[in-house]
């Protein structure tokens, strides 16, 4: 049974040159225990997708759908009861721990900030937790890194102490935006070791850019393109057989695979593109992918793809 | 994510536009322009012609604000006093941001030596409280209308450039000055090309906003004596003047203050619109939508 | 084309107690005539600082810089003016690497302008010829930094460092804050770019894979110090130093 369904979502907001419409009609199921991967780049509405879960929007975005989380639907909550989910049923693991920890407060009131609130510990016992939740995420010398502050931290630990604040009230679903952004590549792989190991009892949707990072951690994945979804598989199925011409330009483009790069650029979230939205940078294109748009179709089992060739 | 629009000046106006307090602001400035150059026209009486028949009137259709003890029109002398505190005013911001921009862009582009020597002058200005170092200096100078601006003038630069100079350090570090560096480019024309015209704009600011100080300091300069000389009206020296009338006259009192306030909360509401509507944080916030 | 030896730079901070970082601590390696020497190593490793030395956009505490037999730090004030535009750098931010109050068609002219062997007629001829080189389109003259994308930045940025036919040119993480398939983009037209126009590179970055796409031969630095240098297969297939290994395993062991 799926954990969360997203059904028939939009996400716009009005700006000064026109409305972004940055989710456009995106349906999507995440199973408990589910590690998805959502893949893509910058612009394509994916971190607005994750911050719509969990309602965390400024106040002028529409959004239209329903994403229902154990059968109710987030979006009808009010603001009370949607703060009782944030951070003790989803919690959301944010990209650029430098901005995301308060520079004055030492790391570890910072994680038992969140214990207090969701689980009415008295502070000894809250900060007790927090010291347990550094641990957890490997930090050594947990007890005395507790008392320091942000700065104290290298880029790696900050991660690693974002994780443990995620983590930090047991919740069931984690949204992870970009966590292992602007890291260096040993760190990284650590923290990629760290985020598999930490969620093996988890729902997690891990918000990339990265595909090998993606690929190291999550069950499926699916292609975000233009605020729409362009494929959805197992992770095995995405790198083996992948579909969507823009998943395969992507992978191609990889320095690994061969740095083929795809034309063109992703179109604005304004002004998107008639047809297919990915029609002009697809080679394979032709008049009907220009004026028609297609549906996403499940092509073999449980693999989806958005594109007329398999249709 | 980037969007498309014509410059950032529509955006900027766009901003400005939405803040009704600074547009508030912008009218009443223009407004005190508007009254400046044009006080012999507006004005009923003559400011300095004392009628001692009508001492110390109250406000009436012949008088709007009424007259002082030598049976001058208060309005009258409300509206040429406009005269000195804007263009003190002016004047004096005028002379301190440009020395305080250039000592800033000094400081903040050579560092160093050089650096520190205008840091450290700044700090011992700032030490000084400035209206005390302002009376000081028109006291062993003398009163009248340069004396004031020298005054002011000696207090106020430092402000300039500090804020310049914390201007160029940030520009500094962007990539487009080294590259124009490795262009084989003179430390002159970087200087002028690339840094200054993107580490102006908080100047701007900064001395609209100063325009509202240097007004204040003037009118208490005059207050205390220290300021233009009579007859020339100036608001300060009005509100002293009308102090010992107080209780018989309020009105004496009560226009030339009013002068003062609505002229320096203009000025502030007119900075701190330009503020908001510059603030690169509030534009950063809507690229990144 | 480019040798240094010993090239040390030791940044120190504090006032009162004087604490050095040595952030390049003797780097010594050599860049052959139309070479691409690539550089990778981790943040705070000192590898952009390298790059910036070689320039002498600071000055280095120690070392020898030989740049086709000229020993670049006797030069004088005005004579490095002169050498400085047969070396040029490419920096990871292209949003930053371009003046936001010049036009893109104004900040590709300015290199020209300053060198000034060129009348007006022919900077506008020789701009539209740059805007073609690297893909763009003569229509984007005319707008701002702000309105291109990171990847359009980044052309523009390439056409104002050829506008000078420079000899050498260090691309520090030039592709770092792109998109994936932009990256590709960039990296491919600069492999054009250095074909057609026989350039020598220092290729800057931290990932391995793209160094490897772009570099005859790879030196890794950690530590201010450089650890190993060979050619792109040998550092790939025979790594010797545990640290290479390190970089190169797909998952580590904590």
């Amino acid at each position: 049974m799926s954990l969360l369904s997203i059904t028939q979502l939009k996400v716009h907001f009005p700006t000064q040159d026109g409305i972004v419409k940055a989710v456009n009609t995106i349906d999507l199921e995440i199973a408990n225990n589910e590690r998805l991967g959502l893949i893509g780049e910058t612009g394509c509405g994916k971190t607005v997708l994750g911050m719509s879960i969990i309602r965390l929007l400024p106040p002028s975005t529409t959004i239209e759908g329903e994403i229902r989380y154990k059968g109710n639907d987030l979006l009808k909550l009010t603001e009370k009861e949607i703060r009782k989910i944030r951070g003790k049923e989803i919690a959301m693991i944010l990209q650029n721990p430098t901005t995301s920890l308060n520079p004055v407060l030492k790391v570890g009131d910072q994680i038992a900030e969140a214990i207090k609130l969701h689980q009415g510990l008295d502070r000894r016992a809250a900060k007790a937790k927090a010291v347990e939740m550094l641990e957890a995420v490997k930090i050594p010398d947990a007890t005395k890194r507790a008392n320091e502050y942000p700065h104290q931290f290298s880029g790696g630990m900050k991660e690693r102490a974002m994780i443990a604040m995620g983590l930090a009230c047991d919740p069931a679903m984690i949204i992870a935006d970009e966590p292992t952004k602007g890291l260096d590549v040993t760190v990284k792989k650590q923290i990629v070791k760290l985020m598999k190991e930490v969620t093996t009892q988890k729902t997690m949707l891990f918000i990339t850019h990265d595909l090998g990072v993606a690929a190291e951690i999550c069950d499926n994945i699916t292609v975000m393109y233009a605020g729409e979804l362009m494929e959805y598989a197992n992770t095995e199925a995405i790198f083996k057989n992948p579909m969507h011409p823009y998943t395969q330009g992507f992978l191609n483009s990889l320095p690994s695979m061969g740095l083929k790069a795809i034309k063109g650029m992703s179109p604005s979230l304004i002004d998107l593109p008639s047809g297919c939205r990915f029609h002009p940078r697809c080679d394979f294109a032709d008049a009907k992918c220009r004026t028609e748009h297609p549906e996403l179709i499940e092509v073999e089992k449980s693999h989806y793809a958005r594109c007329f060739q398999y249709a | 994510m980037k969007q498309r629009s014509d410059s950032r000046f529509i955006s900027f106006v766009a901003q400005f536009k939405q803040n009704r307090a600074a547009l508030a602001g912008a009218t009443i400035v223009l407004l005190l322009v508007f009254v400046t150059l044009f006080a012999p026209q507006l004005s009923p009486h003559d400011p300095i012609k004392a009628c001692l028949d009508e001492r110390l009137t109250a406000p009436c259709m012949e008088y709007p604000f009424g007259t002082d003890q030598l049976g001058r029109c208060i309005f009258s002398r409300v509206l040429y006093g406009s005269r000195v505190s804007l263009s003190v005013g002016l004047i004096v911001v005028g002379i301190a941001a440009t020395i305080g921009v250039v000592l800033g862009i000094i400081s903040g582009y050579c560092g160093g030596v050089p650096d520190e020597i205008i840091m450290r002058l700044v700090d011992a200005m700032l030490a000084f409280p400035s209206l005390f170092l302002a009376l000081a200096i028109a006291g062993i100078l003398g009163a009248g209308f340069i004396n004031v601006i020298l005054a002011i003038t000696v207090v106020e630069w430092t402000r300039y450039a500090r804020v310049m100079r914390g201007s160029i350090l940030s520009v500094k570090e962007n990539y487009y000055v080294e590259a124009a560096k490795s262009l084989g480019a003179s430390d002159f024309y970087i200087v002028t090309r690339h840094i200054v015209p993107n580490a102006i704009t908080p100047i701007i600011v900064v001395a609209t906003l100063g325009i509202a100080t240097v007004i204040l300091a003037a009118a208490s300069l005059g207050f205390l004596g220290f300021g233009v000389q009579p007859p020339t009206p100036e608001w300060g020296m009005m509100l002293n003047d009308g102090r010992l009338f107080m209780r018989r006259a309020p009105w004496l009192m009560i226009f030339p203050g009013l002068a003062i306030m609505i002229t320096i909360l203009a000025f502030n509401l007119l900075g701190d619109g330009l503020r908001d509507a510059w603030d690169p944080r509030l534009r950063e916030r809507r690229r990144e939508r | 084309m480019l040798e240094i030896a010993n090239l040390r730079k030791y940044f120190s901070s504090g006032l009162l107690w004087k604490q050095s970082v040595k952030a390049v601590d003797g780097v010594s390696f050599h860049i052959e005539r139309g070479e691409t020497l690539g550089l990778v190593g981790e943040s705070g490793c000192g590898k952009t600082t390298v790059g910036r030395l070689l320039l002498r956009l600071i000055e280095p505490t120690e070392g020898k810089i030989i740049f086709d037999d000229i020993d670049v730090l006797q030069l004088k004030k005005n004579e490095l003016r002169k050498l400085r535009p047969r070396m040029q750098m490419i920096f990871q931010d292209p949003d930053a690497s371009l003046n936001p109050r010049m036009k893109i068609g104004d900040s590709i002219a300015e290199p020209l302008k300053l060198q000034g062997h060129l009348n007006s007629g022919g900077i506008k001829v020789k701009v539209l010829d740059l805007i073609e080189t690297v893909g763009l389109n003569p229509e984007h003259r005319n707008r701002y930094p702000y309105q291109l994308s990171g990847g359009q930045n980044q052309r523009v940025v390439l056409a104002r460092v050829l506008a000078l036919n420079p000899d050498f040119i260090v691309a520090d993480e030039p592709t770092s804050s792109l998109d994936v398939s932009i990256q590709a983009q960039i990296l491919n037209l600069m492999k054009d770019l250095k074909r057609e126009m026989h350039l020598t590179i220092l290729f800057i970055s931290h990932d391995l894979e793209v160094v490897r796409h772009m570099s005859d031969r790879i030196a890794v630095m950690y530590r201010g110090k450089i650890v190993e240098i060979g050619t792109a297969n040998d550092i790939f297939e025979a790594a010797k130093h545990p640290y290479t290994k390190t970089l190169l395993s797909p998952s580590s062991d904590d």
